[in-house]
């Protein structure tokens, strides 16, 4: 009997890997900006409505010599800290309870679903009436916004804790306070912590609005005023900051889990 | 210590899963729990250690606790069970932490019962860093460490390949001829159980009634000797025999839930 003739294996497992490439959305940004200044020197653009980045460049520039800029984010960033401080302590702790006492739970999970879709900048009015226009209003509307999604990710976070480890810990002789801090709150923290992402974007999205409805200074003022006054370069010059304020945000909040988590 | 059960049942809801189960572990004996799936061994462990609530019956432990015993009924568990976010020695601390032991005291638990289970250089490594046999090894370090009166082993070697199992079948072994810790190990295995156990406690499916109660006697650390290994075999048949067909119904029955 003959060899039966031999058929090379070929390869056909390419493709589908998750991976990513270091250089990509850096070349990305570098071509939708070179596409858009050249767009605005070509007169594509019109520069009234959409002035060309290194037009947007130059009110920045101008904006950080003059020193409106440091006043402005200073405002925001005032605001945004305060309120988002207050909203994330009071969620954690409402959280926490909710995941860890039964009672909490059933009174306190229909409750939060309740409130949770309302918008929170639709209550700024009535913090104005309550408050007074200056601060307290602003403070209490990103609050109270951060408030409820760290709520349900507390609350989620403690539920994820893997019953094992407290089941392991209570047969250790674990006291309830103890579990809690060596085992609910490291192990809640990859979910507090990106429910941190959310709240701090929507504090984000809450100071700029309640800056437009009634403020001086800060971001959402300036870019509302700018829009007033059709001064579109110093327009988006606010939103550019807007977009570093949120990827410092997020930096940070990228860090802190490096280090924080770093056991994952 | 001695671990005395009379009458012991329980239910889960309306699903009754142990019905008058009455056995005594004596001081310094191994028991092994075995029976089909579903036929409450974890439950009756956890009955024992304090982890359910007892609805039925009487568990009390008898003797003195040890010398040195931080926690007398003391777990290792199937999967481990270990903080993530903990080195090897961070999890075996976590055992010690809340007892007025001096520092000194503490740290040298942790290095002997380290030692002892082989794993002094990876004492600041993290879980993740480990193999399944290592991991479980934590487990069993972080019981020793409290030095218990009875050890409640829920199915310790099932998450881990044939390999290391038999690795740490043998580490279990030494460890007991050393500490003569009285020990109720709950397994599927029937090997496992002839390898280790003093005795077999065999339930049948549920609701677990006691079948019967088995004892081996060739002492675990001559059991791989030749001319012991027939009997062992005879005996693993008789238990494969005393649970097979009710392993095969419950089979069914859990295909159902």
């Amino acid at each position: 009997m003959s060899d039966p003739a031999k058929t090379p294996v070929s390869f056909r497992g390419a493709g589908f890997v998750p991976g990513t490439r270091r250089w990509a959305p850096w070349l990305a940004f570098a071509l939708i900006i070179a596409c858009w200044e050249s767009a605005s020197r070509l007169g594509w653009l019109p520069s009234l409505f959409m002035p060309a980045p290194s037009e947007v460049m130059n009110a920045l520039h101008a904006l950080l010599v003059d020193g409106k800029l440091l006043v402005h984010i200073g405002a925001s960033l005032k605001r945004i800290v305060s309120g988002w401080i207050l909203g994330s302590i009071a969620g954690v702790t409402l959280g926490f309870l909710m995941g860890i006492f039964v009672l909490a739970r059933s009174v306190g999970l229909p409750v939060v679903s309740a409130l949770f879709p309302i918008p929170k900048i639709a209550l700024l009015p009535l913090f104005i009436l309550w408050f007074g226009i200056g601060e307290p209003s602003k403070v209490a509307t990103i609050a109270l916004g951060v408030f409820f999604p760290t709520v349900v990710s507390a609350f989620s976070a403690v539920d994820n804790v893997p019953r094992n480890l407290i089941r392991m810990a209570q047969s250790f002789g674990l006291s309830t306070r103890m579990i809690v801090f060596k085992v609910i709150l490291p192990g809640a923290m990859p979910g507090i912590l990106a429910g941190f992402r959310i709240s701090t974007s929507i504090a984000l999205i809450l100071v700029v609005a309640a800056e437009m409805i009634g403020a001086d200074t800060g971001i959402g003022a300036f870019v509302l005023a700018a829009g007033n006054l059709m001064q579109i370069d110093q327009l988006i010059a606010g939103v550019v900051l807007l977009s570093l304020l949120g990827l410092t945000v997020s930096a940070l909040l990228s860090v802190t889990e490096k280090i924080v988590l770093r056991w994952r | 210590m001695q671990v005395v059960l009379e009458d012991v049942g329980y239910a889960y809801g309306d699903l009754p899963v142990l019905d008058g189960v009455s056995f005594t572990v004596g001081e310094g004996e191994t028991a092994a729990l075995i029976g089909p799936s579903g036929c409450g061994k974890s439950t009756l462990l956890n009955l024992v250690g304090g982890l359910l609530e007892q609805q039925g019956g009487r568990i009390a432990t008898m003797g003195t606790v040890p010398a040195g015993c931080l926690n007398p009924l003391t777990f290792v568990f199937q999967d481990f069970a270990l903080l993530p976010w903990r080195s090897v020695a961070g999890n075996v601390a976590l055992a010690l932490e809340h007892h007025p032991l001096g520092r000194a005291e503490q740290e040298a638990r942790i290095a002997s019962v380290l030692q002892l289970c082989g794993l002094t250089d990876f004492a600041d490594a993290l879980p993740k860093q480990l193999s399944g046999g290592m991991r479980q090894r934590v487990g069993i370090a972080r019981a020793i460490a409290v030095k218990p009166a009875v050890m409640l082993m829920d199915e310790p070697l099932s998450a881990l390949d044939a390999q290391t199992r038999e690795l740490l079948m043998e580490d279990l072994i030494a460890i007991w001829a050393r500490e003569r810790t009285t020990t109720l190990y709950v397994t599927h295995n029937l090997s496992e159980a002839v390898r280790l156990a003093d005795k077999v406690v065999v339930l049948s499916r549920r609701p677990g009634r006691i079948k019967r109660i088995v004892s081996v006697p060739v002492p675990v650390n001559e059991r791989q000797k030749p001319e012991h290994i027939g009997l062992l075999q005879q005996l693993h048949d008789e238990l494969w025999s005393l649970i097979k067909a009710e392993a095969q119904v419950a089979d069914r029955e859990m295909q159902h839930v």
